[in-house]
């Protein structure tokens, strides 16, 4: 009865994952159907080396030095949510994805699209939000855009950031030097930043102490990446689809299997909490403060202290290794011994997260 | 959807006629419905599916269950034995 | 947290294994009825750590699988029209009908909301008089109490623009009906640890006797689960066949009182069409002609839709544990959780999805 299947069979899916012809909100979850999106239309569109990397930022060769790029919209519904704001998210957001290859963020673009009505003490408050957040990661709004737009065609307040850094050291860091071996750290506990958004939204009655762990990551990596070179072969931070889609992204990209621990992936208590009554698996819960690092197996140790010294890393654990075999799938070996596949989110768990 | 899950009750009150109560879920509070469990009080524990509390649960039952195996590991370990009557051996107990 | 965190502990876990490796001498076939247990055993890994003598099969336990084609079409008609808000628990809002889902129709306009709970859908109507808010009741006896007060508060509060959409069906009809296909291979069940939390455990009793087979109600995290197999197992290996309660902590013998008149009085029996199965008698709840004014059915005039399903779809097999996922032509190909083709891929709790979300049968995994 326990018959095997070809597993080329069971991959491969001949029909599109999209069988609708318009957009659908899961086309914006970072999960599968996003992916199939960006796939077959954009990189089928815009087809170059660097696009074809498939990292969070791009990198850009000028006289010798080279620089990041990378652009980020931000539509988080609601736009105020514990602790935190869109603005906020968007400074962080952007200068992360910057700072993933371990480039230091410079400067910042900020366009608004804002829907005729929306409160001038909203927006006040938002501006406000923008301008910490970058002094907090010391870097500084260059350009911007503003667009208003009739009411009722827009929600509020939308953001697109773009960001430039500068790639000071010359190690190679991104997902193709990820190799079996290697081990997996993530630097505090995971799921806040969507539980935090969804106790505010409208419909949903929870009280939660959870807040967004929205941050800036570049002081934590600019120390990641001091521990030298062969240390560190790629960094994420796992956004939408969460912590599952990072892996899962690494893990195709890289062609390499990736095994983790149920054990020891830290989540808070409140958050676990929140998972349960919501049938969440906080694994795929979108995180905006958190970083997946992989690690060279003779440097993890040195790697894993340097996060630990550091605020927003005092929590950092090994949760996993990259193995050869089965590639491009994650597998976990649960909190009782047994073992399960973390397939890449579908579609969206939780819309509008980001 | 059979999802139900325990939660600790903190507070009782009344809404549009029905007992409600303020659970607590680990940190996480939301709000359920108490009409099926009218014995309940602050301070207890109850099953919860999509806000309705349908059982209370029962401390002495749940211990029972688990004791149970801690009561075989211990009396067969002053025999020398295995909660399966085979001898103790060190390899075994320090699989993991 | 308190009674998950220590029926999660993976010492206790081990022991049983040991305990259910130790007691098992010959094959056994068994079922776990309940959608939320099936993935609970796969999710937790424990299909793999039982010994292969103890083949577990999958029971219908899904009431988003096994509701009708044709009543997800009613509802999206129904979803589709301008004065009415469509509230429904959120694992509806995917199954698709016969050409849409409930997610498409939000998007072609449709004021389709997700609820926690029903009573967030009544707070609605009363918010709401001017529209016609309608609940998408789902579930199995686990539900019922929940719609039952739903409609009780709506009759008793006059809210004429509250109505009920329902597809609630018995556990216990079910089983029997399985028990009588002359197909049968299941030796032992695992029943479903919350319906018995409303129901009780007595209903099982003449079945137990009838068919003599070991039922033992279990409950959802890994510790419960293995108790349940442990415990049907040492039953199957004694020839003895009777119902035993592991969920103790929360199942009683009678179950719940309460709940069990609200449903009585609001709903009465009737057939019922689970899909991939047919009609099975007696075996489906339906609103008492007291309460007619809140049945969506009636007052939206629906006539009556019959709709073909896919031919390569065996969900029908899979809910009757005749058949796995994989033994499915189409399973992985033509039919994912992102294009589901029936049923059981459908939910967050068919079986089928749970096989391919957690990657059983996939050689390419190493453990």
């Amino acid at each position: 009865m326990k018959k095997e299947i070809n597993p080329e069979d069971f991959a491969s899916c001949p029909l599109p994952i999209s069988s609708h012809d318009t957009i659908q909100l899961a086309h914006g979850s970072g999960g599968k159907i996003m992916n199939d999106l960006v796939q077959k239309l954009f990189l089928w569109a815009f087809d170059n080396n660097e696009l074809n990397r498939q990292d969070d930022n791009a990198v850009i060769k000028i006289n010798g030095n080279r620089f990041t790029f990378t652009t980020d919209s931000f539509v988080v519904d609601p736009i105020f949510f514990p602790d935190s704001d869109i603005g906020e998210l968007a400074v962080n957001g952007t200068i992360n994805d910057i700072s993933i290859g371990g480039a230091v963020p410079l400067y910042l673009s900020v366009g608004l699209i804002i829907e005729e009505g929306f409160p001038l003490e909203d927006l006040r408050k938002i501006v406000v939000s923008i301008k910490n957040a970058a002094h907090r990661a010391g870097i500084s709004v260059v350009t911007g855009d503003t667009k208003v737009v009739n009411k009722g065609k827009g929600d509020k307040i939308f953001i697109n950031t773009s960001g430039i850094g500068v790639i000071k050291h010359n190690f190679k860091i991104g997902p193709e030097y990820i190799k079996p071996g290697d081990m997996i750290i993530i630097n505090g506990g995971i799921a806040e930043h969507g539980i935090a958004v969804l106790s505010k939204r409208e419909g949903l009655t929870f009280e939660t102490t959870v807040i967004s762990d929205t941050a800036p990551l570049n002081d934590l990596i600019a120390k990641i990446v001091e521990t030298g070179a062969e240390s560190v072969h790629a960094m994420r931070d796992p956004t939408r689809g969460g912590v599952a889609a990072t892996l899962n992204e690494f893990a195709a990209s890289s062609n390499v299997g990736i095994r983790i621990i149920e054990d020891k992936i830290p989540v808070k208590e409140p958050v676990r909490g929140a998972c349960e009554i919501l049938g969440f698996d906080p694994l795929y819960v979108a995180n905006e403060g958190k970083l997946v690092v992989v690690a060279s197996k003779e440097k993890a140790d040195a790697v894993l202290n340097a996060m630990r010294g550091h605020p927003l890393g005092k929590e950092a654990a090994i949760i996993g290794d990259v193995i050869s075999e089965s590639p491009g799938m994650v597998s976990m070996q649960t909190g009782i011994g047994g073992w399960r596949i973390i397939d890449m989110p579908v579609g969206e768990q939780l819309p509008r997260i980001c | 959807m059979c999802l139900a899950i325990p939660g600790k009750v903190i507070e009782i009150f009344s809404e549009n006629g029905l007992k409600m109560g303020k659970i607590d879920y680990s940190g996480t509070v939301n709000t359920a419905c108490l009409e099926y469990v009218p014995e309940v009080k602050a301070g207890e524990y109850i099953i919860v599916h999509a806000g309705f509390a349908i059982s209370a649960i029962d401390e002495a039952e749940a211990k029972k269950t688990l004791e149970l195996w801690d009561e075989m590991t211990e009396k067969a370990a002053e025999e020398g034995l295995d909660i399966f009557g085979m001898p103790l051996d060190e390899n075994r107990d320090g699989e993991k | 947290m308190k009674y998950i965190d220590e029926f999660r502990d993976p010492i206790l876990a081990k022991k049983i294994l040991a305990e259910i490796k130790y007691v098992t001498t010959k094959d056994w076939v068994i079922m776990e009825v309940c959608g939320g247990q099936t993935h609970a055993l796969i999710k937790n890994g424990i299909d793999r750590l039982l010994p292969d003598k103890i083949e577990l099969v999958h029971g219908p336990g899904c009431p988003v699988c096994v509701t009708p084609l044709e009543l997800i079409d009613k509802a999206l008609k129904i979803a589709s029209l301008s004065d009415v808000v469509f509230t429904s628990f959120g694992d509806m809002l995917r199954v698709p009908g016969s050409k849409k889902d409930l997610f498409i129709i939000k998007s072609e306009g449709g004021d389709v909301r997700i609820v926690y709970s029903p009573l967030d859908a009544l707070k609605l109507a009363r918010e709401n008089p001017d529209k016609k808010v309608v609940f998408f009741g789902v579930g199995f006896e686990t539900t019922a109490p929940l719609t039952a007060m739903a409609i009780h508060q709506a009759h008793n509060e006059g809210l004429r623009n509250f109505y009920l959409l329902a597809s609630h069906v018995l556990v216990p009809p079910a089983i029997t009906a399985l028990l009588e296909s002359p197909k049968n291979m299941v030796q032992a069940y695992l029943a479903a640890g919350h319906v018995c939390t409303v129901m009780g455990w007595e209903q099982y009793i003449p079945i137990s006797e009838k068919y003599k087979v070991p039922i033992v109600v279990t409950g959802f995290e890994p510790i419960d689960l293995l108790e349940g197999i442990l415990m049907v197992v040492k039953q199957l290996e004694s020839g003895s066949h009777k119902v035993e309660n592991q969920y103790a902590r929360v199942v009683k013998r009678t179950g719940n009182r309460p709940a069990q008149e609200l449903i009585s009085r609001i709903f009465m029996i009737s057939d019922r069409k689970w899909r991939g199965i047919g009609t099975i008698p007696q075996s489906g709840l339906s609103l008492r002609p007291e309460y007619s004014a809140h049945d969506a059915e009636l007052a939206f005039g629906l006539d009556d839709i019959t709709v073909e399903e896919p031919p390569e779809c065996i969900s029908g097999l899979v809910l009757q544990g005749l058949k796995k996922p994989h033994e499915c032509k189409a399973f992985g190909k033509e039919c994912t959780p992102q294009t589901p083709m029936g049923a059981t891929m459908v939910s967050s709790e068919g079986t089928c999805a749970a096989y391919y979300t957690y990657g059983r049968y996939n050689s390419r995994i190493s453990k």
